[in-house]
């Protein structure tokens, strides 16, 4: 059965401060995709991210589904080693309802454990005390991602969610948004530098570089021509070498 | 009664300041408010109205530059408040001048205490209002707008209230020492705290601590409370410091 589309966009653009950032970008998201949007450093992929939540003003048309509850995780995060703010105030900030916090917790890994009273009582007694700078990169990352599921999203926007996390940990946050987009029935966005990612987990891509390079299938749409066009110069090595069924 | 309020109010305030990295604002902000005392006192009106006009306009003028220049707001704060101070310094005729900057709790009267007691009631009310903007804020703006909170709102009403507070604690110490007693009881709350309601929970007790101890020790030794309620929060600041290493 076809997917309703959830969000359209048509000729796009976005000029800040008299730069043009994006230029005449369209394209469309189907319910329960995995949207990848890929491109060099300055090519406007955050831009894009931000225009589509309105906080970035446009030109030509952006349109949601109507009754959509959208959450985006941001790449950068301030979070000072002294800051006190335990991990239960911040989760408080978006729910207070602890049931859920602590569920949400639980379904984005945050421990190892896999006996579930063991890890009921680790969240309730230790980790919602602890203060949310002491978290590493990865936890941080957890948390996050436990964060924007407390109120059930629909579309869930992710800009570059692997940044600061070692490379083992970036294909389990990877293989976490994918469980949960499965589990909850999201639409995912999200920005990525790495092309493997997108060919495992996306099933559409859009290759930015201020204007749209390509929109469609990675296996199809992200041939030589595309990425050359994209990063520049001969990057034909970029594809990947191993087999997909 | 009026300094332990102000304590209260100081404190509070102040613990969100530190956490937005503000915490010279609120020493610039009291530099702001001699001009306005001294216009007052020439007008023979209220300080307190004088205060209140000068940092409400200096407020203002930061946020207005802030959009149409491109200097940083520290910048414009460096320059715009010590200019306000040295023009206070002229304007201020000289038998107030040294109540000016410095307070004087004794002339508080009855008004002041209604006033402040007020005032500090409607910052308990609005602050846990604006708390997940305030501290969101810091963590990234992007995330805390894309949650439509309108972060330029709330600091703007984050800001009126530190300038409330430190019209109001003008009277206990002065604008010279005023700033710090909005950052020294917030900073020693620091040092001691995890959570966000503890850290509020300290820097409004450390507040109220200074401004009662550093009274009754003024009254004690017969000196002007101001620099001593000051140097009493920084003796909780240096204790503090010493369980902060503690607990690394």
């Amino acid at each position: 059965m076809e997917q309703e589309t959830i969000l359209n966009v048509h000729d796009l653009s976005v000029t800040l401060e008299g730069n043009a950032i994006l230029n005449n970008l369209s394209f469309f998201i189907k319910k329960g995709d995995v949207l990848a949007i890929v491109g060099p450093n300055g090519a406007g992929k955050s831009v894009l991210f931000r225009t589509l939540l309105g906080l970035f003003p446009y030109e030509g048309s952006i349109v949601w589904g109507q009754k959509l509850k959208i959450n985006y995780i941001p790449q950068k995060f301030y979070i000072d080693k002294d800051l006190p703010l335990t991990i239960r105030e911040f989760m408080e900030f978006k729910n207070h309802d602890l049931e859920k916090i602590v569920h949400a917790l639980i379904s984005v890994g945050i421990s190892e454990d896999t006996q579930d009273g063991h890890i009921e009582h680790f969240i309730r007694e230790h980790l919602l005390n602890k203060r949310l700078s002491l978290s590493s990169g990865g936890q941080l990352q957890r948390i996050l991602i436990a964060w924007s599921i407390l109120d059930n999203p629909d579309v869930l926007l992710f800009d570059e969610p692997t940044s600061g996390i070692d490379i083992g940990g970036e294909e389990t946050i990877y293989n976490l948004i994918e469980k949960l987009r499965v589990e909850r029935n999201m639409t995912v966005l999200l920005i990525s530098h790495d092309l493997n990612i997108v060919y495992k987990y996306a099933n559409n891509v859009i290759c930015l570089n201020k204007k749209m390079i390509c929109f469609g299938r990675p296996n199809l749409v992200l041939d030589p021509t595309a990425l050359s066009q994209l990063y520049g110069g001969d990057v034909s090595f970029y594809k990947h070498e191993h087999a997909h069924e | 009664m009026t300094a332990v309020l102000i304590g209260i109010g100081a404190g509070y305030l102040g613990a969100f300041m530190i956490l937005r990295r503000m915490s010279l604002v609120g020493d610039a902000l009291s530099h702001v408010a001699l001009p306005g005392i001294a216009i007052a006192l020439l007008l023979n009106i209220n300080p307190f109205i004088g205060a209140s006009f000068a940092l409400v306009v200096a407020i203002i003028g930061v946020a207005v530059l802030e959009r149409k220049t491109t200097l940083p707001s520290e910048t414009l704060i460096g320059i715009f408040f010590t200019l306000s101070l040295a023009l206070g310094l002229i304007l201020t005729p000289q038998p107030d001048l040294l109540e000016a900057l410095f307070g004087d709790i004794t002339k508080v009267s009855n008004a002041d205490l209604y006033l402040t007691a007020f005032s500090v009631l409607i910052m308990l009310l609005i602050i846990p209002r604006i708390t997940k903007g305030l501290v969101l804020g810091v963590i990234s703006k992007d995330l805390t707008r894309s949650l439509g909170i309108k972060i330029n709102t709330i600091n703007f009403i984050f800001l009126l209230l530190v300038s409330i507070v430190v019209a109001l604690g003008l009277k206990v110490a002065g604008t010279l020492l005023m700033g710090s007693l909005v950052i020294i009881p917030a900073a020693a709350a620091k040092n001691l705290s995890n959570s966000l309601s503890s850290y509020s929970l300290w820097a409004m007790l450390f507040g109220a601590v200074s401004s009662l101890a550093g009274i009754l020790l003024s009254l004690y030794i017969g000196f002007t409370p101001g620099p001593i309620i000051v140097l009493v929060s920084g003796v909780i600041f240096l204790i503090t410091l010493f369980f902060k290493s503690e607990n690394n």
